[in-house]
């Protein structure tokens, strides 16, 4: 299709044939998406106006009058709609940043076990790999959800951990943290991770320059917890915490007060996803390290180095510019499989917003919009993120 | 510690036999105390210390497998064993664990699982053993399979999926002549020779209505019918995408973009309540058909990303091959291009067949029983409370048969249908 020299020109237009079977099907394409969505909006103009709805965002303002269970940031139901569906946006982001954290480390382990020399090792991560991807993720969230974690004792007779941590049918139990001066705290942290950053610099600096190799690792990890230590003894930071305690709510009823309540909705969802997501992660590694030819590792081990450095600076490094795309996309997948959550009725954006919301209000149109939207923009970001990251690697290899 | 108790040496080929019988048997010392502590609870170590007698076979056989340990011992399968899983103490102690963990947890589950289970009876009462109660899946397997559809009518579903297993089965013994009438009868006049068997409504069938179909009949009614059709309409997209007409590239992106931007359940609640406003009012879309066409172009975005990845791994001189036969563009695509492209892809294709089985369970959100929604509905019977646990673990099996063997047979596909280039 040599059809780049298309130079336009009005008075010929239609006249090769070549341009015509250029321009043709777009213009019906054109046209036939046009058409569809004119179509669309006028049924929906005409079904609205017979049921008396408008079509706009102003409901948002609007009382939504209704609880959620769960939530990161102060609501009640005399809110707006607007603040709910802040709420189940939050609540979605937690769960979708708790699976991809947990997700990436049981990938990582369970790839690289994949690729063990101990033959039971590899054997058991392949049936791990084998067991979860084969199951529907629907069906993992309702096992763990209705089977495993109603399994759980009730809180009278919470497992305990080490008295700190409670765990029981109605969720997972434990300390909340109580600060004073937590700016403090954080900008200690801040400012120790922009001290890590100038050590490696340095130390780069150094074995470029003389080959001598300074104890990076041992040096960041002191100032990572000196300084905030620091700011314990003079900046007048201080922590402490609160126990959740069993409390009688009646007779027969007991529950833990205090602390940070992790709901099972919550446990189940993070659990069925970062498991569920891992065998996919770990696929995505185990293709990565397998993707690194054998000579830069014989390359690595002839030069002298151990085969931890020959890990850590020669296979992860070009192993990671493998794993990254098809690992963003497992993100992605993990972020929009997150609105199952809507099925164990966890508060994410979907319950909240798609379910309740509309309900309320019957304005489907926009609610459905607006969900699709959001989760849109999720992606986006973390594509853009992870594209970024990428590049950033891809550049230093080469 | 190993030092201070390594009385006899290291481990050498001088004193082969020595080390081995005795690594051999610290080793089965260790894996006997743990079967004995885990299926008896015996502990013959119950005299020590309790912190240090929890941990006695784990330092037996760590012990027992450092004796073993003995490079170039000349005995193949010590030396293949010593590979595989006691290559150094951290692989020792991770097989090990591996294998104490698998000795404590295999039995109890295979006695839950079916030495404990009550397998037949017609009520909850008949569950009086400790173990799984199959009666559950038992007493509802009409209903999980066969979802509300009336029991008199049943005969429709099985003669259908029976047409259509006896005509794919056919298809692999028939001349490749004959082959190839069958799989157009297959794809383009069996589906609606089907869907009217199971919907009724003529010739002299009763009409089921869309909302009594379920359980895994319903299932593969919703995978066959998205699979069928969102395998064209990817295939256009994946061109699209490719093509140099600009109106058509962008309209593809935004397309493929849009639906692989948002999670499926958004996309079934758009069928279900957003869909009906997009119609002319009073103009009824069953709920069954407005999700399987949301299924389909959503499974189309994936398969048609899928494509394009075949199409571009092809080396641009097939298409100029093409093209120097003066071939036209769908010539060209059909005869050269797409049977190279559709047959890199394979395991992808297979991933996205797999990825919309696994997904069918979600269109319970809204409102419509399969496997999964049927199991729901099932163990929220008053009758049969308490029984989720049973009820998900035979859907889990189902589910995973299905995709297990889907992803096999890919694998076979791909190393049949692979040409070397």
């Amino acid at each position: 299709m040599n059809l780049k020299s298309t130079t336009l020109n009005i008075t010929s237009f239609f006249s090769s044939k070549q341009k015509f079977r250029y321009y043709l099907p777009q213009i019906l394409t054109a046209l036939g998406i046009i058409f569809i969505f004119g179509y669309f909006s006028y049924n929906a103009q005409v079904n609205m106006d017979n049921r008396g709805i408008d079509f706009g965002l102003r409901f948002l303002g609007e009382e939504a009058s209704f609880d959620i269970q769960f939530s990161l940031i102060e609501y009640s139901g005399t809110d707006s709609y607007a603040r709910a569906y802040l709420v189940g946006l939050l609540n979605t982001i937690l769960v979708a940043v708790i699976g991809i954290f947990f997700a990436t480390i049981l990938g990582v382990v369970i790839g690289i076990s994949r690729l063990s020399s101990n033959y039971l090792i590899s054997k058991v991560a392949e049936w791990y790999i084998e067991l979860f991807r084969n199951i529907p993720l629907l069906l993992q969230l309702f096992f763990w959800y209705f089977a495993a974690l109603r399994a759980l004792p009730l809180p009278s007779e919470a497992i305990n951990f080490f008295d700190v941590a409670y765990l029981s049918v109605k969720g997972f139990y434990i300390p909340k943290f109580i600060w004073t001066n937590f700016s403090v705290f954080f900008y200690s942290i801040i400012a120790s991770i922009v001290a890590i950053i100038f050590v490696f610099k340095y130390a780069r600096k150094q074995q470029e320059s003389t080959g001598k190799q300074v104890p990076k690792f041992f040096i960041s990890l002191g100032i990572l917890i000196i300084v905030p230590l620091l700011t314990f003894l003079i900046g007048g930071v201080s922590l402490s915490f609160e126990y959740p305690v069993l409390t009688q709510l009646s007779k027969t009823i007991f529950n833990f007060m205090g602390g940070v309540a992790i709901i099972p909705e919550l446990m189940a969802l993070a659990l069925a996803l970062s498991l569920y997501t891992a065998t996919f992660i770990a696929e995505c590694v185990r293709a990565g390290i397998m993707g690194v030819t054998k000579g830069q590792k014989e390359a690595a081990a002839s030069i002298g180095l151990t085969p931890g450095q020959i890990l850590r600076l020669v296979i992860m490094p070009q192993a990671l510019r493998i794993i990254i795309p098809p690992t963003t996309n497992q993100y992605l997948n993990l972020t929009k499989n997150s609105s199952l959550a809507a099925a164990i009725a966890y508060p994410d954006i979907v319950l909240v917003f798609a379910g309740t919301a509309m309900m309320q209000t019957g304005r489907a149109i926009e609610i459905v919009s607006i969900t699709m939207f959001t989760y849109l923009s999720l992606s986006i970001v973390i594509s853009i993120f992870m594209n970024w990251y990428n590049k950033k690697i891809a550049i230093k290899e080469k | 510690m190993i030092k201070s108790l390594n009385f006899l040496g290291t481990p050498s080929r001088d004193k082969l036999n020595l080390f081995v019988s005795i690594g051999a048997f610290l080793f089965v010392l260790g894996i006997i105390d743990v079967i004995l502590n885990s299926f008896f609870e015996i502990n013959i170590t119950s005299v020590l210390p309790r912190g240090l007698n929890f941990f006695t076979p784990l330092i037996f056989s760590f012990i027992g497998l450092y004796y073993i340990r003995i490079e170039f011992s000349g005995n193949r399968t010590l030396d293949n064993l010593n590979k595989n899983i006691n290559s150094n103490w951290f692989n020792a102690t991770l097989t090990l664990l591996i294998i104490f963990v698998l000795i404590q947890n295999i039995p109890p589950l295979l006695n839950w699982l079916f030495f404990d289970a009550d397998y037949v009876g017609v009520s909850k009462e008949d569950c009086s053993r400790e173990g799984a109660c199959w009666v559950f899946v038992n007493v509802w397997l009409k209903r999980l399979v066969y979802g509300l559809y009336p029991n008199s009518e049943i005969w429709r579903i099985n003669l259908s999926f029976l047409m259509l297993i006896a005509l794919v089965i056919s298809g692999f013994f028939v001349p490749p002549k004959i082959k190839k009438y069958i799989i157009i009868f297959l794809l383009f006049v069996f589906p609606f020779i089907a869907i009217n068997l199971i919907s009724g409504g003529n010739f002299g069938l009763v009409w089921v209505e869309t909302m009594a179909w379920g359980g895994l009949s319903l299932t593969f009614i919703i995978s066959i019918f998205a699979l069928l059709f969102c395998f064209p309409i990817g295939m256009f997209l994946a061109l699209g995408r490719r093509s140099s007409a600009p109106v058509i590239r962008y309209s593809s992106i935004g397309f493929i973009e849009f639906w692989r931007g948002v999670p499926l359940i958004t996309v079934l609640f758009m069928a279900s309540v957003m869909m009906p406003m997009f119609l002319p009012d009073g103009t009824y879309m069953d709920k069954l058909v407005r999700v399987i066409i949301a299924i389909t172009l959503f499974e189309a975005a994936y398969m048609a990303e899928v494509i394009r990845g075949g199409l571009q791994a092809l080396p641009k001189g097939q298409y100029d091959a093409g093209k120097s036969l003066g071939m036209g563009y769908w010539r060209m695509h059909l005869l050269v291009i797409l049977p190279q492209a559709l047959k890199l892809v394979i395991p992808g294709i297979a991933n996205t067949f797999l990825a919309l089985v696994k997904d069918t369970p979600l269109i319970l959100v809204v409102g419509l029983l399969e496997l999964v929604g049927m199991i729901d509905m099932a163990k929220s019977n008053p009758d049969w409370l308490g029984f989720a646990t049973e009820g998900y673990i035979f859907a889990g099996i189902v589910f995973w048969i299905i995709c297990f063997n889907m992803s096999r047979y890919s694998q076979r596909l791909e190393r049949k249908y692979k040409t070397d280039r």
